[in-house]
């Protein structure tokens, strides 16, 4: 029987007492039947609004007919068209203001599970061994690609597909970027990371770890060697507040608590060697995907008391809607409207508190979000052990440090033009690097819209 | 891809040195820069200064102490065994150029790092004189090779079973006034233990001899995303991966790179525990 519309198939999901002690995935999945009858919710709406605010405009309707009709690989190749990860877009994207946010059944909290479904067709492509077939014509030119994550994978892919010879430097010892050492494993499988890493060598990417571009490669050496280079790098230098006790042990910046953590594998301490300190009473300063992850990982390592330390209030909350939840389940307090002013000590150097502020909101800024406004004399301190700052990244100076040609704006972010192209000739960029801290479905669009620019710029030179 | 060790030496109880091939990392090296190698898929990073390098060959020479699970580790490893990684040369190189008179200090492992400098300061035309020390003479490396580069080096002992009975700065303190009516010393260069690093600053501070030490600070990815290695320079935050390692010393807060140093000392005890115990296991 045809289900229209109706209510949104539950997935079911590892129980919150169990989860927070592993590092496994947290949802386990839709069934074949549970997929198919999530399909079967979908009305085709004709104008298709879904797939208007897709960022890479994926064909969802089509997809879904395949999915109804169980026709799995059919619905996967449609994904996979517009969409080079789809089993990583599907778990990450910010679904609620994208696909979903638009589905008529969304204000009932019903809209079609666009993104698990998505997940879902990929998941069975992978273990099921069926790939995208496609022949590629091989090309003298050559591409390099600085940086592995989304931007630079879909980057790579097309760039393939045209026929380039393609070689990407990464600068850590694994490739994926945010989505290997930023986003943990029980949201992101690292299953599903490295293969579509090992995917990439298995259509004639090479892939060149430990190479850091501005450090021990130069970006000279590659105009040099390569027809045209594609900027990936992403935007992982951590802030800090520049408040008093930044020097203190027992405070980290996100990305070294998510990079101990998930790249490093702390969890497994001592069967793998890198250690994190973590200890009973947590605060992680902000609340977007970062500052969730890091609570998350927090609760994980057997933290009793994870505190999330924002200046406005959780509605104001950048996180995916579904992050916040869990976090939530997983005993994440959320605290509204403190500011920190200063990280207490004692006497060996250790983080022992904090004091915070505390705000108001006032007029919408910029960002459309009530301003967060200080209450002057509302000071107050917490005890705590660890203090994790969770305030987003910038850019990546060692590579901006050796490449003053690349004209950069005032964020610190590359400067490109509407097809991507930077003003190095034959250079392109996408991603964190030209949006600071965007999406991983974004960074894809970038790469692929790249690839094209590229592609254009090769043989307009050829003639 | 696999880093192999084409040759090991013991250097003396806990000190190792080993070679490795990295033909792109010895064709870009310059003194004062490091790497971060990773012995296995389960191995942390650790960062380790290139104390030699050879481009025909297409190796590096580290010489390593062992202090905990990653250095005991390596320390087992022969040649013909590999590491899984090993990136670099990472951090700013050092300022090479005719000084004139400088000093060059190194304490324990220290001195397997100030040695590329001491070899290429002299080579830039420098009156080089060095000083090495250690708790004891068995613990005293390289000598040999650098006694060959200058024509003057002072050696400490801790204990006095050689040279001056005492540490280097005691050393130090003397030359600096042996000097004093001579030219004095435009430049003192400091690598070793932060307690040394630091006593060499409070000495050359109040007579403005510049002085550089090389920080080692506790490093993750080595390329400016983890901010574990911050330091903090005349107040500033630095990233000593990228920014340094070498700082000007009398700008160093040493006493918060020497507690920061201490963040893992529990779980690296850990660590170092649970290894020697699986290592008794296998065998
Ligand atoms: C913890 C965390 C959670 C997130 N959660 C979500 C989420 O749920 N959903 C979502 O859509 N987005 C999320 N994001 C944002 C998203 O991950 C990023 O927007 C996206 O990864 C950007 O992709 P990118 O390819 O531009 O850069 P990155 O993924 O940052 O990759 C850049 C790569 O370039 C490498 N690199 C940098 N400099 C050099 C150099 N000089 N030479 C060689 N290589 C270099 C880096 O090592 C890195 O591997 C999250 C981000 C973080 C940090
Ligand atoms: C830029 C740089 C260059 C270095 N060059 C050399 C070198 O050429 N030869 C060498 O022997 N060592 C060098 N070190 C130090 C070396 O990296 C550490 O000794 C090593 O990481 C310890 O690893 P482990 O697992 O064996 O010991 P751990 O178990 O990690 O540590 C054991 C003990 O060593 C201390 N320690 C931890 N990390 C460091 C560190 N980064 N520096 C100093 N002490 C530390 C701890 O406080 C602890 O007491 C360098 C460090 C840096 C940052
Ligand atoms: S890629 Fe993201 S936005 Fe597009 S359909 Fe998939 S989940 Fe929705
Ligand atoms: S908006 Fe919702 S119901 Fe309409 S086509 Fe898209 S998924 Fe189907
Ligand atoms: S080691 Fe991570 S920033 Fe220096």
């Amino acid at each position: 029987m045809i289900q229209i519309g109706g209510t949104r198939i539950a997935m079911e999901e590892q129980p919150v007492q169990q989860r927070i002690k592993n590092f496994c995935s947290v949802p386990l999945g839709y069934t074949e039947e549970e997929v198919i009858a999530e399909a079967q919710r979908c009305i085709q709406c004709i104008h298709g609004p879904c797939e208007k605010m897709c960022p890479v405009h994926m064909d969802i309707k089509a997809m879904i007919r395949e999915i109804v009709a169980r026709n799995f690989k059919e619905a996967f190749l449609i994904a996979k068209k517009d969409n080079a990860i789809p089993a990583i877009a599907g778990r990450v994207c910010p679904q609620e203001e994208q696909c979903e946010g638009v589905c008529p059944f969304f204000n009932t909290d019903n809209g079609i599970n666009i993104g698990k479904l998505e997940a879902f067709i990929a998941d069975w492509a992978m273990e099921n061994g069926v790939k995208e077939e496609f022949h590629i014509e091989e090309r003298p030119e050559q591409v390099a690609i600085i940086g592995s994550g989304p931007a630079g994978i879909s980057c790579a892919v097309d760039l393939r597909k045209y026929g380039y010879k393609v070689t990407m430097f990464e600068a850590l010892h694994k490739a994926g970027g945010v989505l290997q050492y930023g986003i943990p494993a029980f949201r992101l499988p690292k299953d599903i990371v490295d293969y579509e890493v090992s995917y990439l060598t298995e259509i004639g990417v090479e892939v060149k770890l430990n190479h850091i571009v501005g450090q021990n490669i130069m970006f000279n050496e590659l105009r040099k060697k390569f027809d045209a280079i594609f900027v990936g790098t992403g935007a992982g230098a951590p802030q800090f507040l520049g408040i008093e006790g930044e020097r203190l042990k027992g405070l980290y910046s996100a990305n070294e608590f998510l990079f101990r953590t998930n790249l490093m594998k702390a969890y497994e301490f001592p069967e793998y060697d890198t250690p994190i300190v973590c200890g009973a009473a947590i605060g992680v300063i902000g609340a977007g995907n970062v500052a969730m992850d890091v609570a998350r990982c927090a609760l994980r390592l057997g933290a009793k008391n994870v505190y999330m330390l924002y200046r406005r209030t959780k509605k104001e909350s950048p996180a995916r809607i579904e992050e916040l939840q869990h976090a939530l389940e997983e005993g994440l307090r959320f605290m509204e409207l403190v500011n920190p002013s200063r990280v207490l000590g004692n006497e060996d150097g250790w983080v022992t508190g904090i004091e915070l502020l505390r705000m108001k909101l006032g007029e919408p800024d910029k960002s459309g979000r009530p301003r967060p406004i200080k209450i002057e004399g509302s000071e107050f301190t917490m005890k705590l052990d660890t203090v994790v700052e969770a305030l987003g990244n910038k850019p990546n100076r060692l590579f901006l440090d050796q490449t003053p040609e690349l004209e950069t704006t005032r964020w610190g972010t590359l400067e490109v033009d509407k097809n991507l192209m930077t003003n190095v000739e034959g250079v392109a960029a996408g991603g964190d690097a030209i949006r600071g801290n965007a999406t991983v479905i974004l960074a894809l669009g970038d790469g692929r819209k790249a690839a094209q620019s590229i592609h254009n710029y090769i043989l307009r030179r050829r003639k | 891809m696999r880093y192999k060790i084409v040759d090991k030496k013991d250097l003396c109880p806990g000190n190792y040195l080993i070679e490795i091939e990295a033909p792109n990392i010895a064709q870009r090296f310059e003194p004062g820069q490091f790497v971060i190698v990773r012995i296995n898929e389960k191995g942390e990073r650790i960062p380790l200064t290139v104390a030699d390098f050879d481009t025909q060959k297409g190796t590096i020479t580290l010489i390593f102490q062992v202090v905990g699970k990653s250095t005991m580790q390596l320390g087992t490893l022969n040649v013909g065994d590999a590491v899984l990684d090993c990136v670099g040369p990472l951090g700013k190189p050092s300022e090479i150029k005719k000084f004139g008179r400088v000093i060059c200090i190194g304490g324990g492992t220290g001195i397997a790092c100030i040695y590329p400098l001491i070899r290429a300061l002299a080579d830039a035309g420098n009156e080089v004189i060095s000083i090495i020390g250690a708790r004891t003479a068995s613990l005293l490396i390289l000598e040999d090779e650098i006694t060959v580069l200058i024509s003057r080096t002072s050696v400490a002992t801790d204990d006095g079973s050689k040279g001056h009975h005492g540490f280097v700065t005691d050393v130090l303190t003397n030359l600096l006034d042996e000097y004093r009516n001579s030219g004095g010393i435009d430049r003192v260069i400091a690598i070793g233990p932060p307690v040394m690093m630091k006593a060499v600053a409070d000495i050359t501070r109040s007579l403005h001899i510049k002085t550089i030490v090389s920080l080692n600070s506790v490093m993750l990815d080595g390329t400016g995303m983890c901010g574990s290695c911050r330091v903090f320079i005349d107040g500033e935050m630095k990233l000593a991966c990228i920014d340094g390692p070498e700082f000007d010393a009398h700008k160093v807060n040493f006493e918060d790179l020497v507690s920061r140093l201490e963040m893992f000392k529990e779980k690296e005890s850990e660590a170092m525990n649970h290894y020697s115990s699986n290592a008794g296991v296998r065998k």
